[in-house]
């Protein structure tokens, strides 16, 4: 005998609306990139993934926000609804605030920076090294993104080499043309 | 380290609810498998480490059956989880056998403070009848020692 989908759910709510959730996450199926794992907190939404497969990201989580990390829809349902307005072509802009508290200083700065680059737009690691105070580190600039907790929300797809190729994407070059391509920024 | 509430959730759902359902049957485990789960995710964060996680959860289960049952039937038919004080006797054993090992204190409690048998109790230890039966009465003749 075993717990009924219907009581799991029940209960996965009313740990949600107990408000006693450090994360809950949920793993959206259906996005034209492929399912993403969804992560959200009181202060936003602090992971996206491209590997659906929760294992390694519930430690992860857990060590970043507090233990109490449960899958639970309701609290996601919020991204899940921006995500599906931006793949439709119908966001340009989050309104759903990231949450990148817990990260190192120097990361939380070149995210904030990498917020900043608009829809549609690209941006070179170089310029973005240089905003945040030095132009020499865009090697340095390169490994914040490729560790970006939370892409397409902070659009480190809008990140390319000085000379205009695509260079890398946690995600796969692919998702990376895949999201320029929908935002008009490559033919 | 204490595991993502996910991991821990997942591995004792199901037998927390087989318990739940044993103790107090179909009508009423629903609401108290909800509540056995929520009151540990209150808890969740105050936890120290994550030993003994499953006979924690049964501790908190048989608590909700005892309330569950008690706010059902008078108290008199149930003298044996009252001091004469009023108070739960899980209560009194919690302090009497802080000096015990682990095993033999939950075994103790289990016993002789939520009434489970040593069937559950072995399934709450993640052991057997027997070696709650033993861990049950290696408690008790160490508290009988200590305190005479």
């Amino acid at each position: 005998m075993t717990v009924s989908p219907a009581l799991d759910e029940r209960f996965r709510a009313a740990a949600a609306a107990a408000n006693l959730l450090d994360v809950a996450f949920d793993v959206i199926d259906d996005t034209p990139i492929g399912p993403l794992l969804v992560g959200v907190t009181d202060h936003g939404v602090c992971r996206i993934s491209f590997d659906p497969d929760s294992e390694h990201h519930l430690d992860q989580l857990a060590r970043q926000f507090g233990p109490r990390v449960l899958r639970s829809s309701k609290p996601v349902e919020r991204v899940r609804r921006e995500l599906d307005e931006y793949f439709e072509g119908r966001r340009e802009h989050f309104d759903v605030e990231p949450d990148i508290r817990g990260l190192p200083a120097y990361n939380q700065k070149v995210l904030a920076e990498l917020a900043r680059v608009e829809y549609g737009r690209t941006t070179t690691y170089g310029t973005l090294a240089a905003l945040t105070g030095n132009p020499r580190a865009a090697r340095a600039v390169g490994t914040v993104m490729n560790r970006n907790p939370i892409p397409i929300v902070l659009p480190c797809h809008r990140v390319v080499g000085a000379s205009g190729s695509l260079t890398g994407y946690a995600g796969g070059l692919h998702r990376k043309e895949q999201l320029l391509r929908l935002e008009g920024a490559l033919l | 380290m204490i595991p993502p509430f996910e991991t821990f959730y997942e591995a004792h759902r199901d037998e927390i609810y087989r318990f739940l359902d044993r103790r107090l049957g179909r009508d009423r485990v629903d609401d108290a498998f909800q509540e056995t789960f929520l009151r540990a995710l209150r808890a969740y964060p105050r936890l120290n480490h994550g030993d003994h996680l499953r006979a924690w959860v049964f501790t908190i289960a048989s608590r909700i059956v005892v309330d569950d049952v008690r706010r059902r039937r008078p108290t008199a038919e149930l003298p044996e989880l009252v001091t004469e004080d009023g108070r739960p006797a899980y209560e009194d054993l919690a302090s009497l056998t802080e000096d015990l090992p682990p095993k033999q204190r939950a075994a103790v409690v289990l016993r002789y403070g939520y009434d489970l048998d040593y069937e559950e109790i072995g399934a709450a230890l993640g052991s057997t009848e027997q070696a709650a039966r033993q861990a049950a009465s290696a408690g008790v003749r160490r508290l009988r020692k200590e305190h005479t």
